[in-house]
């Protein structure tokens, strides 16, 4: 009898405390722009399907040898069996899907598409990331610096944007990427071919980046916390890395994440014209080249990585969309 | 670097500027320039300007030719005694707020001196500033532009402990929410951001961070233009209550008479870039010699209905000059109703034609048994142009 009645009384004491402890605390947090900002962010049904699908796809290129492995497939091994050997076409419907090559193989070679896509995701995420990292770095720091310090650096920087800007990157890019082919810089073969593509992506893509970054420090440089800073005894560099980069961080990050769409796609312009990722490598743009010559007999070939190019851009615009939405309410 | 001599001026600034009188009187000897001053007043100024011109310069074509200058600060000369509130009003573009940055140092003067307790601070660079700047801070006028989105408030105002290296007593959180609690807001705040914030809460934060290294000199930018008029007393009276808790020196720049009025004990009317009247409040707002000064007080809007009829409105025609090419002798005399010859050749001095009230006028408001002369003989020089 009494100890029911004790354990009552001590949860009833207990209780309101705990309860009074959990308000207090939510009293005392603040919530940060960046929480609020994922709220906002949750709330957006489309661009989070958007991230999810970008997690997914991180998650498979990551693991895509391992997946192949489990799968039992492999992109680079031809399988003559499966080739109806007067069309060069895969026996079969749909491209020759089966239990064993779910979606299909390619004509000529007879080897397992599936495989062949999972390969080329790892070598368009890398490519894409790699890029859009390196014109982010570069674009960041020479946009900051323009913006922050004005004058004659200003003038300097932002003239050298506009010679990135008329530069014909697409004949740039060919030319850079033939004439390395052979290898250089103590690299041959794939590492050279993706060195090469992050290079030539990502080294004439900055001014765009730069731009936004000055803009965004044009108007944020004269805002009063500076003067407030500069009041207080900050140096150039406090200023630039306490005050102005935090304020940054939204607009870097959303075109970030709109740049690596951009970039997957000139991957694939770039393989697909022959000067990126070099066969038997399988890359998507490598895999549209070839198709190419196939699609009135064999579409399949060409739908299989032309839909993974679609799904990964859209995704990635999706997801940059919603964090622009999400960290600057205003823009929409 | 100067740790030792800062600390210890800091704790009681009165007396330790009344020492410094002594030490340093011969130091006001080659002024002189006719700056008389009440017989409480005599102590050393904290703040001593001298003819201060800030020009912007106007650049022309691809080799920036200089084709012209805004003369938003044009020669001006005041003293801010310690422990003192000193007004600045005038009305839009007339160069308070440039005076303002001049003074903290936040832009560099085109010429002219500043003194700050008998050092030369003109054109000291970032480096040497820095120790200087413990005692001189600012207090802005936008509430939503002061203070970093990105920075909690605890972040916002122990930025100044962080920068000038200087470690409080019981840690610099504890100082904050000390702080925090000093201005009216809960210490349960340290953790949040600005934009969870009224304006006049974010006012009370941009206060707080400008005390937090116990300045002797706080210049407020129009510090109370931005909020609602009822958080405007609040502000006010915050103010108020800290220059008499801490002995703060006050220089607060508005275009509201009657904040001005109910804050300031001494007055600096602005025109053009230009001082046309300095001089204690009571003086000025009773008897206003300058007939700028005296269309302004007019212009202040009267709540009686009663009493509204009785008094004269002047009003002033015509628009500001351009500071870009300002009239000859004086600035006023384009809108004044008493300019004669003599204002567009001659500029008039600023002379003390009362006890602690000084005009730049040629035809000053006087009251009966005043002489435009100026009162103290030492000023008698300059002021020979005078009718």
């Amino acid at each position: 009898m009494t100890a029911p009645i004790e354990t009552t009384g001590a949860a009833a004491e207990a209780q309101p405390e705990a309860v009074l402890q959990g308000v207090e605390k939510k009293r005392i947090e603040g919530r940060s722009l960046g929480q609020i900002a994922w709220l906002r962010f949750r709330r957006d049904k489309i661009a989070v399907a958007g991230a999810v699908v970008v997690v997914l796809l991180i998650a498979i290129a990551a693991l895509s040898r391992p997946l192949q492995a489990l799968l039992g497939l492999d992109p680079n091994s031809p399988n003559q069996a499966l080739i109806d050997p007067n069309t060069t076409l895969p026996k079969g419907d749909f491209g020759g899907m089966s239990a064993d090559h779910p979606l299909g193989v390619d004509p000529k070679f007879g080897r397992d598409l599936l495989a062949r896509v999972l390969e080329g995701s790892w070598v368009s995420l890398i490519v894409a990331f790699g890029a859009t990292l390196l014109s982010v770095a570069i674009g960041t720091v020479l946009g900051v610096v323009a913006g922050f310090y004005r004058g004659r650096v200003d003038a300097v920087i932002s003239r050298l944007m506009d010679v990135f800007l008329a530069f014909p990157l697409l004949l740039f890019a060919i030319a850079i990427s033939a004439s390395l082919q052979g290898g250089a810089f103590g690299l041959s073969g794939l590492p050279l071919h993706l060195g090469v593509l992050i290079f030539v992506i990502g080294f004439f893509n900055w001014p765009y980046m730069g731009r936004i970054v000055r803009a965004q420090t044009l108007s944020l440089r004269e805002r009063e916390f500076v003067d407030a800073a500069r009041g207080m005894g900050a140096r150039g560099p406090f200023i630039l890395f306490r005050e102005l980069l935090p304020n940054l961080v939204g607009p870097i990050v959303v075109y970030s994440t709109l740049l690596i769409p951009s970039n997957i796609l000139f991957e694939a312009a770039l393989s697909f014209l022959g000067v990126g990722i070099q066969p038997p490598q399988a890359s998507w743009g490598g895999m549209l080249n070839q198709a190419v010559k196939f699609y009135e007999v064999d579409p399949q070939y060409m739908i299989v990585p032309g839909l993974a190019i679609f799904v990964t851009v859209l995704a990635f615009n999706l997801l940059g969309d919603g964090l622009r939405d999400a960290l600057d309410p205003r823009s929409r | 670097m100067t740790e030792t001599t800062d600390d210890e001026s800091k704790k009681i600034p009165p007396q330790q500027a009344a020492g410094k009188t002594a030490a340093e009187g011969p130091k006001d000897g080659p002024d002189g320039s006719g700056t008389p001053r009440q017989p409480a007043g005599d102590a050393e100024p904290l703040l001593r300007v001298r003819g201060l011109v800030r020009h912007f310069p106007i650049t022309k074509g691809l080799l920036k030719r200089q084709v012209g200058a805004v003369q938003a600060v044009d020669g001006i000369d005041f003293d801010v005694r310690p422990g003192e509130t000193l007004g600045v009003v005038g009305e839009s573009g007339c160069g308070k707020s440039t005076m303002g940055r001049l003074i903290t140092r936040l832009d560099e003067p085109t010429g002219g001196a500043i003194e700050f307790e008998g050092t030369d601070i003109t054109h000291l660079s970032t480096g040497k500033l820095r120790p200087m700047r413990r005692d001189i801070q600012m207090i802005f006028q936008d509430p939503y532009g002061s203070l970093n989105p990105r920075h909690t408030i605890g972040g916002i105002v122990s930025t100044p402990f962080r920068l000038q290296g200087v470690e409080p007593e019981g840690g610099v959180k504890k100082e904050v929410q000390r702080l925090l609690e000093l201005v009216g807001l809960s210490p349960e705040h340290y953790n949040r951001y600005p934009h969870e914030f009224s304006g006049g809460q974010r006012q009370r934060i941009g206060i707080a961070r400008a005390l937090a290294l116990k300045p002797k000199l706080v210049v407020a930018d129009e510090p109370v233009s931005a909020l609602d008029v009822s958080i405007q007393a609040q502000v006010v009276n915050l103010m108020d209550d800290l220059q008499d808790e801490l002995g703060l020196t006050y220089v607060i720049i508005a275009h509201d008479l009657s904040v001005i009025r109910h804050v300031s004990d001494r007055i600096a009317v602005m025109y053009l870039g230009k001082i046309v009247e300095l001089g204690d409040r009571q003086s000025l707002y009773g008897a206003p010699m300058h007939p700028y000064t005296k269309a302004l007080m007019s212009a202040v809007p009267v709540p009686d209905p009663k009493r509204r009829t009785d008094r004269d409105r002047i009003l002033l025609k015509g628009d500001v000059p351009s500071p870009i090419n300002p009239p000859s002798g004086c600035r006023f005399r384009t809108r004044c109703w008493k300019a004669t010859e003599e204002c567009a050749t001659t500029e008039p001095p600023l002379v003390a034609l009362r006890t602690g009230h000084q005009v730049a006028c040629h035809h000053p408001e006087l009251k009966p048994g005043e002489s435009a002369v100026p009162a103290g003989a030492k000023a008698a020089g300059k002021a020979a142009t005078d009718g």
